[in-house]
């Protein structure tokens, strides 16, 4: 039909030959599947954590990395991608990698501070000096104010903003379900794009300057000054914010068949030792112990922070109540 | 369309059969694998997925913008292939060469530039908006995407066949009396009519699955700039596999619909000009 039938057909080969290039496995390899931020972070732990287990073992160890959306990476996984353990951003996508049969039910419980080595949470990144004077999460609402965030059915870091918005909304005085539902939706209103990733978003408000106030995680806040300079962007943090758990488990199911438990498990639990912790604020996430706190290169602000299970009773709730099909997030936009 | 005639080329059978069998193996199987999966979650669960009024919203936009896509490609896309086929200027090579680039680029760095072009902030964005019309994150930038990833299928659809159009018949029909319109009308737009509306089908078809350039450009607002294929990955996305085929299997059965009526208007204008 087409004049040319062999311009696709060349595409189409020559995409096949990326995807499919091999592996040759002649050393130990581990795939780390991970959500969106933490590209960086992962390549110096990698590092850190192959120079050890060549000390300790004599055997070289090659860690791969795949980076996306939190729930388009679970979804990998569930569809039969090799990942040898995940780092995701909310437990809820490692509970439907544990319902497909690969991860063993209790894993929040094999790993210490409920399989959490780093702790985060959603600030907000303004343009420099504030022009809008966005102080807090009722500014966001405000008509003219234009606000970035990613759209919560894809992005982990999104579910969390949401979540923290709604808790706020919720301890306001006088505040109900009624009342939090209207208030995110006039803050939604406010949203000009719906990326579908964190890094997406991040994009979107730096790259291309559209809006007036990101929604980020605050790793990627701190990154964001860092890298582009205060004369560009600030942070801000609200009266109230989410403490985001970003979890790590073993896939028991691929470290079973690919017999590489025992580097998986180590590689987890490298997290959880000074020098891990000391990468994890390196990278701008909260790490769990003190001293690596206080040796951190940033102040993380001392903002109250709400936790899932207690404000949400755990994330199969908050996901039926909020995510899921015709819930609270779905009404934002029926209403219109 | 099977006519088994004495032939001077032999192995009719064979290629024929490894025909069937490389279409289904490349399209039936999966066709089928989809809706087999939807038939596995039950009837009420497709219909509550299927006409969800996010999806109605979702399937009016694809089917909208893939539309009007295809209908601005017709236009222009006839008028590129004319000039390329009838008039030698320089440089005609090196367009002739840029109409295939929407077919080789990455999807997604198309949706990348669209967007930094037209964005508020971008060169043409700003003074479009500052007019009043906004492009990115609207519709009409869900259209200009599609737009763009659909326009070599009218031109290299149309090209072969404005080539062996001979000009001598438009000479012939102007020395016989016929005005510009009228040798417009009733020479040269039926004999290219079969291939021109194979052109703006596929690209129509083409613009309805498209993903990667569009999520860019979209905004992928719920109700408002959301394109099916991008409810079908949020619901992947959210282990929702019952919604994502059910809007799968709706979109699929449409294409086929419209397809259809296509090739049968193609036939029917086919056979038209074999009348005349």
């Amino acid at each position: 039909m087409s004049a040319r039938p062999f311009v696709p057909l060349v595409a189409a080969l020559a995409l096949l030959a990326a995807g499919g290039s091999t592996l040759i496995a002649q050393e130990t390899t581990l795939l780390n599947v991970s959500y969106d931020p933490t590209r960086e972070f992962y390549q110096e732990v990698n590092a850190a954590f192959a120079a050890q287990w060549k000390a300790k073992t004599g055997r070289a160890l090659t860690i791969q990395q795949s980076h996306g959306g939190s729930g388009k990476q679970a979804r990998a996984v569930i569809d039969g991608l090799e990942a040898d353990v995940v780092t995701l951003a909310l437990a809820y996508d490692v509970d439907a990698v544990e319902k497909a049969g690969l991860v063993r039910s209790g894993w929040q419980k094999r790993l210490p501070d409920n399989a959490c080595p780093y702790t985060s949470t959603i600030v907000f990144l303004v343009r420099k000096g504030n022009p809008k004077g966005i102080k807090d999460w009722g500014d966001l609402a405000r008509p003219g104010v234009a606000v970035i965030t990613p759209n919560p059915k894809t992005s982990g870091a999104a579910r969390w903003s949401y979540l923290a918005a709604w808790a706020w909304a919720l301890r306001r005085p006088g505040g109900s379900e009624a009342t939090a539902q209207d208030f995110v939706a006039r803050l939604y209103r406010n949203v000009p794009v719906l990326d579908t990733g964190a890094r997406g978003s991040t994009n979107t408000f730096v790259q291309r300057g559209i809006g007036d106030v990101l929604l980020a995680w605050e790793n990627e806040a701190f990154l964001a000054v860092k890298e582009l300079g205060p004369d560009k962007v600030e942070m801000v943090v609200p009266s109230l914010s989410i403490l985001a758990e970003p979890p790590v488990a073993v896939v028991d199911a691929v470290v079973d068949r690919r017999g590489t438990r025992a580097a998986a498990q180590a590689y987890l639990e490298f997290l959880y030792t000074s020098e891990g912790q000391r990468l994890a604020a390196k990278h701008y996430y909260r790490p769990r112990s003190k001293e690596a706190l206080a040796q951190a290169p940033v102040r993380f602000a001392a903002v109250q922070l709400v936790r899932i299970d207690e404000a949400f009773g755990g994330w199969a709730k908050a996901h039926a109540a909020h995510f899921a099909e015709g819930a609270s997030f779905d009404r934002i936009y029926q209403a219109r | 369309m099977l006519r088994r005639r004495h032939s001077v080329l032999p192995g009719f059978g064979l290629t024929l059969g490894f025909s069937v069998f490389y279409l289904s193996l490349v399209v039936l199987l999966p066709l089928l694998a989809l809706v087999l999966k939807s038939a596995s979650f039950g009837w009420a669960a497709f219909r509550v997925a299927a006409v969800a009024p996010r999806a109605i919203a979702a399937y009016r936009l694809s089917f909208g913008a893939a539309a009007a896509g295809a209908a601005v490609n017709a236009v222009f896309g006839l008028l590129v292939a004319w000039v390329l086929v009838r008039y030698r200027f320089p440089g005609r090579r090196l367009i002739d060469a840029l109409v295939d680039l929407p077919f080789a680029l990455p999807t997604a760095v198309a949706g990348i530039a669209l967007t930094t072009l037209y964005a508020e902030t971008g060169w043409l964005g700003r003074p479009l908006s500052a007019m009043g019309l906004k492009v990115a994150f609207t519709p009409i930038g869900v259209g200009l995407a599609l737009t763009f990833i659909g326009l070599p299928f009218v031109v290299r659809t149309l090209q072969p066949v404005i080539e062996a159009l001979d000009p001598e018949v438009e000479e012939a029909a102007a020395s016989l009396g016929a005005g510009r319109p009228a040798t417009l009308a009733r020479v040269v737009l039926p004999a290219i009519a079969p291939a021109w509306l194979t052109g703006v089908a596929l690209a129509f078809a083409r613009a309805l699955g498209e993903y990667g350039s569009v999520v860019f450009i979209a905004g992928n607002m719920p109700m408002k700039t959301e394109i099916a294929p991008l409810v079908i990955m949020t619901k992947l996305e959210q282990y929702d596999y019952a919604g994502a085929t059910a809007v799968a299997v709706v979109m699929l059965l449409a294409s086929l619909l419209i397809l259809g009526g296509v090739n049968a208007l193609q036939a029917w204008t086919v056979r038209r000009a074999a009348v005349e």
